[in-house]
């Protein structure tokens, strides 16, 4: 499981060019990850087959943790790791089609994922039934990236959304 | 108006009762054996004389072989119907907090004790150790919020260790400074009694913590915060107590007492808390096979806590970490195992028994402060609240300064006032103060102690509610858990792993991931019974969030209700799918529905069968209802596509593991309802559980069978049952149900 690891950081630290799928692949913790392939599949987006360090880099950079700014310019753009864009970066997991919402069957999907053939089909369907349910505002039958924003306005999503080292 | 001034009678008739039975029992006290010797001579010489000349006494009044039970029940007697008072006078409750009414309380009953000539007990170190402190402990650990807790871990540690130590060392020196100004009168007392004095009123005391902010409800951080750092002091208490006390008047301190004492740190707090895993461990064992005699589920919490907690300080280890450690292990385990029914015991066994000592605790203290002897020493008492206050403030700040640099979340200066102000002092310091050895000046001390417990209890514990609004702190919020929020973190837990491990950094994402899958390979399946043990930690919410909606569904009168607190419906919607729930029957169908529930409903209500210790019997009249219910179930299913029954998985007989559940079914559940109307109602199914180690006593006992979600024997495809709340979206949807 080092093998992988260090050709990343072999690449980082040559600040080689590309990344494909393969070495992401081989990370070991990441085959075992449930989400594994759906994240190997949000650093390459549109089937792209390779890379570069700074589209690599940007999108760690949302996992940095946020700082509140009292004194930035409310005209700037904001910073990749708002809380905002953190949640995009989380919907866009779930939304793979990209149609901007998620839908039930996005829904089952991911939860399939989670759950890991432990639970029958009924279970599955009547807890993304309730999910959908709750979350659902204006009864389309799916999850918007607003009613995603609100359903998780309780969770402290600077603190879980953030890695220290990154810092 | 007429209930408070009956409750006010109560009380003064508590309090009147114990000052004459306190009264003869200081009478019969010093010369109880006297007396003995007299009544049995009495007694002997009696009966002589009764067999001669006296009539049988048909009344006797004999106090004293009762006194004690009785004098303790009466105590707790007096202490409970306090509380419920204070509550007729919801003026006063909204701005004292309980635990001062309830010194205030001690201070009278002290005061009528003393008036009526005869010395008030004291509040035992023994009696307060053993037998008030640990279940309020054992509350607050197995009802501790574990998440929080962890995250917060570190914080939490750097507040109680270094924090703990910091206050210690700055009032002990800071006293001994002022204890050196000459003509004080105090110099006799050196640094090291001074320390030992440092180290017992510097710890933040759980009870008083508890006490003050279960009222003002700020928000989850700041409440772990304090209260974490209460709970984990104790280890540092009991080591610097032990420490000092042992070597206060020792000529000379040199680097290999140090260096024991630190050593003896780590011993008193990692021993603490194996002792506390080990006993978990042995608990959530137990509760794997007690699923044949459920009535004692929850003794075996409590004994199991109990026990590690008196191991612990048979070693001098830290008692108070072994508890919450008990509890938190133990908890998740258990909770898996045992019935609905011992879970409620459980919790509310807990909350009672750490009501009443804390009450009890705090009317104590009141009554503590009259009986014993002061020693009133302004310049010592008034720099030791000084320096308590100034210690903790700059104690909290300082840490949070450094602490400030590693934290993702920031303490913003309104927490860390808080965190200060809420550093409040209890019991623990006066009954580790009652127990000094004569050689220390304590009753000096223990006037100081009182002092600053009673102005940490009232000043603080008054001021801090106006202080939080006036400061508009983030208060708690309310909501349950919605399925929303679980899913999603953990969706967020596995992202987050995932990104760990891409950046090769192993964070506290990564091992906790680690931690989550060792526990369901190999320790979920030592731990709980049978089927349950592989049920992922989803499904298992998802059910407990079912159940629940279940019980408020049958008990608000059968109008769906969706979950009030997490439901972001809006009115327009919620109209209409009641609308489009609300069956309807035609007339011939209410007129049969009518018939049948009329013909059961007529048989008298059968007599519970003799109470039997052993097992728990369900009524034998709801078996008859439920079938009733099912049968009229059945009748309207024929009739219309949407109906309101909880999801039911169409695999047939065999549920999926995870759908066992152990609600019995109550009485209250099953209230005769009005026929006509047309209110969905809930088809509950008593049937056996899967559970492979209680199948066979399971049907006779007609014990604890659960509420399984099991689909309708009905053959007819029509009577398929149909998704509670389904997706009202396309039609085909429901059409693949009634040909599954």
């Amino acid at each position: 499981p080092f093998a992988p690891l260090s050709t990343i950081q072999d690449k980082l630290s040559r600040l080689a060019l590309f990344f494909s799928r393969e070495d992401f692949q081989r990370i070991g913790e990441l085959a075992v990850n449930p989400l594994g392939d759906r994240i190997i599949n949000a650093f390459f987006p549109d089937d792209k087959q390779s890379l570069d360090f700074r589209s690599f880099i940007r999108i760690l950079a949302c996992f940095r943790p946020t700082v509140k700014d009292k004194y930035a310019d409310p005209n700037a753009a904001e910073p990749i790791n708002s809380r905002s864009n953190k949640l995009r970066f989380a919907f866009q997991l779930y939304d793979q089609d990209r149609d901007g919402i998620i839908s039930r069957g996005e829904l089952i999907q991911v939860l399939r994922m989670m759950l890991e053939a432990q639970v029958t089909e009924d279970q599955l369907e009547s807890i993304t039934d309730r999910t959908i349910q709750e979350a659902d505002l204006d009864g389309d039958g799916a999850i918007s990236f607003e009613e995603f924003r609100k359903s998780l306005e309780n969770i402290n999503l600077e603190h879980k959304m953030s890695i220290r080292f990154l810092q | 108006m007429y209930s408070r001034f009956c409750l006010l009678s109560l009380l003064l008739g508590c309090l009147i009762q114990l000052s004459l039975c306190s009264d003869t029992a200081v009478s019969v006290q010093g010369e109880q054996d006297h007396e003995q010797g007299n009544t049995t001579a009495k007694g002997r010489s009696g009966e002589s004389r009764n067999k001669s000349s006296k009539a049988f006494p048909v009344v006797t009044v004999d106090f004293a072989h009762v006194r004690s039970p009785f004098v303790v029940a009466l105590w707790i007697l007096l202490a409970s119907v306090l509380k419920l008072g204070f509550h007729f006078f919801p003026k006063l409750s909204s701005v004292v907090p309980e635990s001062c009414l309830l010194v205030c309380v001690g201070l009278i009953v002290g005061g009528l004790l003393k008036t009526v000539g005869e010395t008030p007990p004291i509040l035992r170190a023994d009696v307060f150790f053993f037998y008030l402190l640990p279940p309020i402990i054992l509350d607050a650990g197995y009802f501790l919020p574990v998440r929080p807790f962890t995250e917060n871990l570190g914080t939490i540690l750097c507040f109680a260790v270094i924090g703990t130590l910091w206050n210690a060392a700055f009032v002990g020196v800071g006293l001994y400074a002022v204890c050196q100004i000459k003509g004080s009168g105090l110099e006799k007392i050196t640094l090291l009694p001074n320390l030992l004095f440092g180290s017992i009123i510097s710890a933040v005391d759980p009870v008083a913590v508890l006490a003050v902010f279960e009222e003002i409800h700020i928000n989850e951080l700041l409440h772990i915060l304090v209260f974490g750092e209460s709970l984990l002091n104790d280890a540092v208490t009991v080591v610097l107590y032990h420490l000092l006390e042992e070597y206060s008047y020792a000529p000379h301190i040199g680097a290999k007492e140090v260096i024991l004492g630190i050593l003896s740190f780590f011993v008193v707090a990692l021993g603490g808390i194996f002792v506390g895993v080990f006993y978990g461990i042995i608990a959530a064992f137990t509760s794997r096979f007690t699923s044949r005699l459920r009535v004692i589920e929850p003794l075996f919490v409590f004994l199991y806590s109990y026990m590690a907690y008196l191991c612990s300080e048979i070693f001098h280890l830290s008692g108070i970490m072994a508890l919450i450690a008990c509890g938190v292990v133990m908890r998740p385990y258990v909770e898996a195992n045992i019935s609905h029914k011992s879970h409620t015991t459980i919790k509310y066994f807990l909350k009672m028994w750490s009501s009443v000592s804390e009450t009890l605790i705090f009317i104590f203290l009141g009554v503590s402060t009259l009986a014993g002897e002061h020693h009133w020493d302004w310049i010592f008492i008034s720099c030791t609240l000084i320096f308590c206050l100034i210690g903790r403030i700059l104690g909290v700040l300082g840490l949070t300064f450094i602490l400030n640099k590693f934290r993702i979340v920031k303490l913003t200066p309104k927490d860390q006032f808080i965190i200060s102000y809420g550093g409040l002092r209890g019991a623990i310091a006066f009954s580790l103060g009652y127990l000094l050895n004569e050689k220390f000046p304590r009753i000096l001390f223990l006037t100081a102690i009182i002092t600053i417990i009673f102005f940490t209890v009232f000043v603080q514990g008054m001021t801090i509610r106006p202080l939080v609004e006036l400061l508009a702190v983030k208060k708690k919020q309310d909501s349950r858990r919605s399925i929303n929020e679980e899913i999603h973190t953990q969706f967020l837990d596995h992202l987050l792993t995932g990104i760990e491990d891409v950046c090769g950094h192993y964070g506290h994402h990564h091992w906790k991931d680690k931690l989550n899958r060792f526990n369901k390979k190999y320790i979920k399946k030592c731990l709980i019974t049978g089927e349950r043990s592989k049920e992922p930690q989803l499904i298992a919410f998802y059910h407990k969030m079912e159940m629940k909606n279940a019980i408020e569904m049958v008990a608000s009168g059968g109008l769906p209700k969706f979950p009030s607190s997490v439901s972001m419906q809006t009115p327009r919607r919620r109209s209409t799918l009641s609308e489009r729930l609300l069956p309807t029957l035609t007339k011939e169908r209410e007129e049969e529905v009518r018939k049948i529930l009329r013909e059961n409903l007529q048989k008298t209500r059968q007599r519970l069968r003799s109470y039997n210790r052993h097992t728990l019997i369900a009524d034998p009249y709801e078996d008859q209802w439920k079938q009733m219910l099912l049968k009229r179930q059945r009748l309207r299913s024929t009739d219309q596509r949407v109906s309101v029954l909880l999801t039911v998985p169409t695999s047939g007989r065999e549920s999926p593991p995870g759908m066992k559940s152990g609600i019995e079914s109550d009485t209250m559940y099953f209230e005769p309802r009005d026929p006509a109307s047309d209110m969905p109602m809930i088809t509950i199914d008593l049937a056996t559980p899967p559970s492979k180690e209680s199948t066979d006593t399971q049907n006779k006992d007609g014990e604890d069978k659960g509420i399984v979600f099991a689909a309708n024997e009905s053959g007819s495809p029509s009577q398929r049952v149909q998704r509670f709340l389904s997706d009202p979206g396309p039609d085909h949807e429901s059409d693949d149900h009634l040909q599954s």
